[in-house]
């Protein structure tokens, strides 16, 4: 007899897309997701652009110093300081939008992802999926003795994968302007690279691989080895000519599809 | 002359992946049996792209066989750098071709090697089929989750 494995999972529309947790560990209250939940609607009100109220609007427009907000604001914009800074200026949370308003969109999901996952493990689980908008942090494993398998999608058609990874203890992020256009540009330009059709990063933190991919994606072909180049990091792109490029260690998270 | 033969595969192996245009399956049927890379062990020493398609000629009544193992080629410089194709032959045929980018030259290329290859038929796979946990794609919209592989994903427990 085999035992099921327990699997919860819920979804909800937070920050403009779904975000799914998929929880494995039987033991563990189902609680820490309603938790995790709370906390992702928190930081969508604190941080969205979109929300004329949020704290970040309101900074946006003078309306608030930064003092007058919340710690995780200051925390947020540093990191958003950092990336700048190690971007060379490509991905630049000042300069991002049309208007010039302030919007660190860019690093606020993985962020926000990262630290639902540190209050799932709190709650004791070592188990567990997050997928939000189709950036994961994978957590232990979904059953013994396998790793979680991650589908990296193909990006000229939804139903297929370009790959399949393996991945515990792991973060995955991909951008592409497959569905929503050529919203990701180069903040020192404004223009958008056309080289590349998806990138994928994998590594330990989902605020770094989602803030590299989205300024790898930006950097166009030169981006798979920057994103290379950061230490702990491992990236796979698809180029407007169909072909893939990744980096070595990125080659032993593959286990089918392209690169095998 | 196994050794012979391998460096001709080698070479017909670095046309067949970099002087092919291979296209995605999105307009073609994936999972085509597409014998890109079985298909033309040919053992002449210099092979052209314009040849591949011709009838090759075969030495001996039985086919060319080869030794198992597996092989590098030379230095194949083009449009993405400097390549080498690296074959494996089990059973007599090649069952693996990979083409391996060499460092960029720029700072930092030292440890960097990445790896360059063509999106292949019939590498790519049916999402529903794949037993995947969990997809990993450019941000998709509330709306456009609904009717994702990640939707079915999240539904498809209890």
């Amino acid at each position: 007899m085999v035992e099921a494995v327990t699997r919860r999972v819920r979804v909800e529309q937070i920050m403009g897309t779904a975000i799914s947790i998929d929880l494995r560990d039987a033991d563990v209250d189902g609680e820490s997701i309603e938790t995790a939940f709370a906390w992702l609607r928190q930081v969508d009100a604190r941080f969205s652009p979109y929300k004329p109220a949020s704290e970040i609007s309101r900074l946006g427009r003078g309306e608030l110093i930064l003092d007058q907000c919340h710690a995780d604001v200051a925390e947020v914009l540093s990191l958003c300081e950092d990336l700048r800074r190690e971007t060379d200026g490509v991905f630049n949370a000042w300069r991002c939008r049309n208007d010039g308003r302030l919007d660190p969109s860019g690093v606020v999901k993985g962020w926000a992802v990262e630290r639902a996952a540190e209050l799932i493990e709190t709650a004791g689980a070592h188990n567990f999926c997050i997928n939000a908008g189709g950036d994961i942090v994978a957590r232990g494993k979904p059953e013994p003795g396998r790793d979680w398998r991650i589908g990296i999608r193909h990006p000229r058609d939804g139903s297929l994968l370009a790959a399949v990874v393996q991945v515990t203890d792991r973060a995955v992020a991909t951008s592409g302007n497959y569905e929503r256009g050529d919203h990701i540009t180069d903040a020192r330009t404004g223009v958008p690279n056309r080289e590349l059709r998806s990138l994928t990063v994998a590594g330990p933190s989902l605020t770094l691989a989602d803030a590299y991919a989205t300024a790898g994606f930006a950097m166009g072909l030169d981006g798979v080895a920057w994103v290379t180049a950061r230490p702990g990091y491992a990236a796979y792109a698809v180029t407007v000519d169909d072909r893939v490029r990744y980096s070595d260690a990125f080659k032993g998270l593959l286990v089918s599809g392209t690169g095998r | 002359m196994p050794t012979r033969a391998a460096v001709a595969i080698v070479a017909t192996a670095i046309a067949v992946v970099l002087l092919f245009s291979f296209k995605t399956p999105a307009q073609a049927r994936p999972r085509t049996p597409a014998a890109d890379v079985q298909a033309t062990p040919t053992p002449s020493a210099s092979p052209s792209p314009t040849d591949s398609s011709a009838p090759t000629p075969t030495p001996s009544p039985t086919g060319p066989t080869y030794k198992d193992g597996q092989y590098t080629g030379q230095d194949f410089p083009n449009q993405f750098g400097d390549t080498q194709v690296k074959i494996t032959i089990s059973g007599g045929r090649i069952t693996d071709v990979q083409a391996v980018q060499l460092p960029f030259d720029r700072p930092r290329s030292a440890e960097i090697s990445q790896y360059a290859s063509p999106l292949l038929h019939d590498e790519v796979l049916q999402a529903q089929s794949a037993q995947i946990d969990s997809l990993s794609g450019a941000t998709y919209t509330s709306d456009a989750y609904a009717q994702s592989v990640q939707s079915a994903l999240d539904q498809a427990h209890g």
